[in-house]
């Protein structure tokens, strides 16, 4: 079962490096979410400052959310997901990989980037550093829970959006303790309580939704 | 098929056309059930139960407010429960029912935010806040709204009753972890201003006056979503015999 997880791992980053478009827009949009959020509330510094976890958060959702879509629709269009589902494998294992591939892909350039974001905040370094490791706590559950909802709404019409409808209300723990494990360290307090909480819902997520990804993917593709 | 001499078959009205009538003679009685117990229900509310200390007279809509959320999170479990049961014994009727309480289930919690809303003017000079239950009573509507949404972005009934069914079991798990979440974020960053208690201290007729507009919202929940199973027991079974001797 390990060599299948490698593999599918494998697989998909191979596959991700050859349409690396797909991965780097993602990854600016997240970019021009974050910077358009002061050209609309003003210039601030210490409201910039107040903001500056919530709004990089809201845009990682956002982020993770456009990304969804080509998690299995590639795989879907040319049969291979197919294949996936008639392997011998346990199926739970296989979305496990393509899961945390997609994870590989989208969360960790996230979490580094929020870094230089967080400078054109101007928080503080503690601040800086408790926003990065709470993406990193937290986009594991964007990427598994987002991929309930594209499994879900494989190959329909408005899938794009039926995704950000499904899934985003069930984001809102992650956003909530993610934003607030940074807004807590500004304020001086501890964030450990947050991020701890953060990798519990990343573990229960990680448990739990291969086989409710396993279950859509069955039924979508019947 | 039941065996000789067997005592109930509880199954019998697991078939859509079985329970179809069942269903017809049903409603009369549960929708008679909601009148009655909203009028009682009203009545206490409005004539009976004295003026609330701190609120005045406008805290009575908490009458139709607190029955139409509890309503709200009742359904969605309820309609996890069928769905999911459609889900494991890939029986239609169960599923047809998920389909059947989700409208009426987005209602009531429509009418709790609205209500809600109505209750925040006059009492904390506000129309929204981001009260932890508000919040999260908002977040069910969402979730409701996926239901549907994902219900009708896909054509064939089949692949969407058991795409819902997965969408329903999901939202249910989540759903505390979403309310506790929003409850912690709500007491960190409420404003020491306003504090919403939860309905004022209870007098016995207040309680009373409550408890019959549940009773009453819970009848007409059950007869709304009898009467829309019925048309989607119709609508899915067009094609049978009984279906055409009926209409």
């Amino acid at each position: 079962m390990l060599s299948t997880f490698l593999a599918v791992i494998r697989r998909d980053l191979m596959l991700a490096f050859r349409q690396r478009m797909d991965v780097i827009n993602t990854l600016v949009f997240f970019v021009v979410v974050v910077t358009i959020v002061p050209l609309g509330v003003g210039a601030d510094p210490n409201l910039l400052r107040a903001i500056a976890p919530g709004v990089v958060w809201v845009a990682a959702l956002l982020a993770a959310v456009l990304s969804l879509q080509r998690l299995f629709a590639s795989d879907y269009q040319d049969g291979t997901l197919e294949q996936m589902l008639l392997a011998g494998e346990p199926l739970a294992v296989i979305v496990l990989g393509k899961v945390v591939a997609h994870w590989l892909v989208t969360g960790i350039p996230v979490t580094a980037i929020s870094i230089l974001l967080a400078l054109m905040f101007d928080i503080d370094e503690d601040a800086a550093m408790t926003l990065c490791l709470s993406l990193a706590a937290g986009t594991p559950v964007l990427s598994f829970l987002g991929a309930v909802g594209a499994s879900l709404t494989l190959s329909l019409r408005g899938a794009g959006v039926l995704i950000s409808l499904l899934v985003l209300p069930l984001y809102i723990p992650v956003l909530i303790l993610g934003a607030g494990a940074a807004e807590a360290v500004a304020s001086g307090l501890d964030g450990t309580p947050y991020l701890l909480l953060l990798a519990a819902l990343s573990l229960l997520a990680m448990v739990l939704t291969p086989w409710a990804i396993a279950a859509a993917l069955r039924i979508s593709v019947e | 098929m039941a065996a000789e001499g067997a005592g109930i078959n509880w199954y019998k009205y697991s078939a859509p056309h079985t329970f179809y009538p069942l269903a017809g003679r049903l409603i009369p009685w549960f929708a008679g059930l909601a009148l009655a117990f909203c009028l009682i229900g009203l009545y206490i509310g409005f004539f009976v139960a004295p003026t609330e200390a701190r609120q005045g007279e406008a805290y009575r809509i908490i009458f139709i407010h607190v029955p139409a959320a509890w309503m709200s999170m009742f359904i969605y479990v309820v309609m996890a429960f069928w769905a999911a049961l459609g889900l494991a014994f890939n029986t239609r009727l169960s599923s047809m029912m998920a389909s059947a309480l989700a409208p009426t289930g987005a209602l009531m919690t429509f009418i709790a935010l609205w209500t809600g809303a109505l209750w925040g003017r006059p009492t904390w000079g506000t129309y929204w806040v981001w009260d932890a239950r508000l919040t999260s009573e908002l977040i069910l509507l969402f979730l409701y709204f996926g239901f549907l949404a994902l219900e009708a972005a896909i054509e064939d009934t089949r692949r969407a009753d058991r795409a819902c069914a997965v969408l329903a079991l999901v939202g249910v798990v989540n759903v505390p972890i979403i309310y506790f979440s929003v409850k912690w974020w709500n007491t960190l960053h409420q404003g020491a201003t306003i504090s919403l208690e939860s309905a004022p201290k209870m007098a016995t007729t207040m309680f009373a006056g409550m408890g019959m507009l549940a009773l009453g919202f819970w009848m007409y929940c059950i007869a709304a979503a009898l009467h829309r199973v019925r048309s989607i027991i119709l609508e899915r079974e067009r094609r049978a015999d009984w279906v055409r001797e009926v209409t």
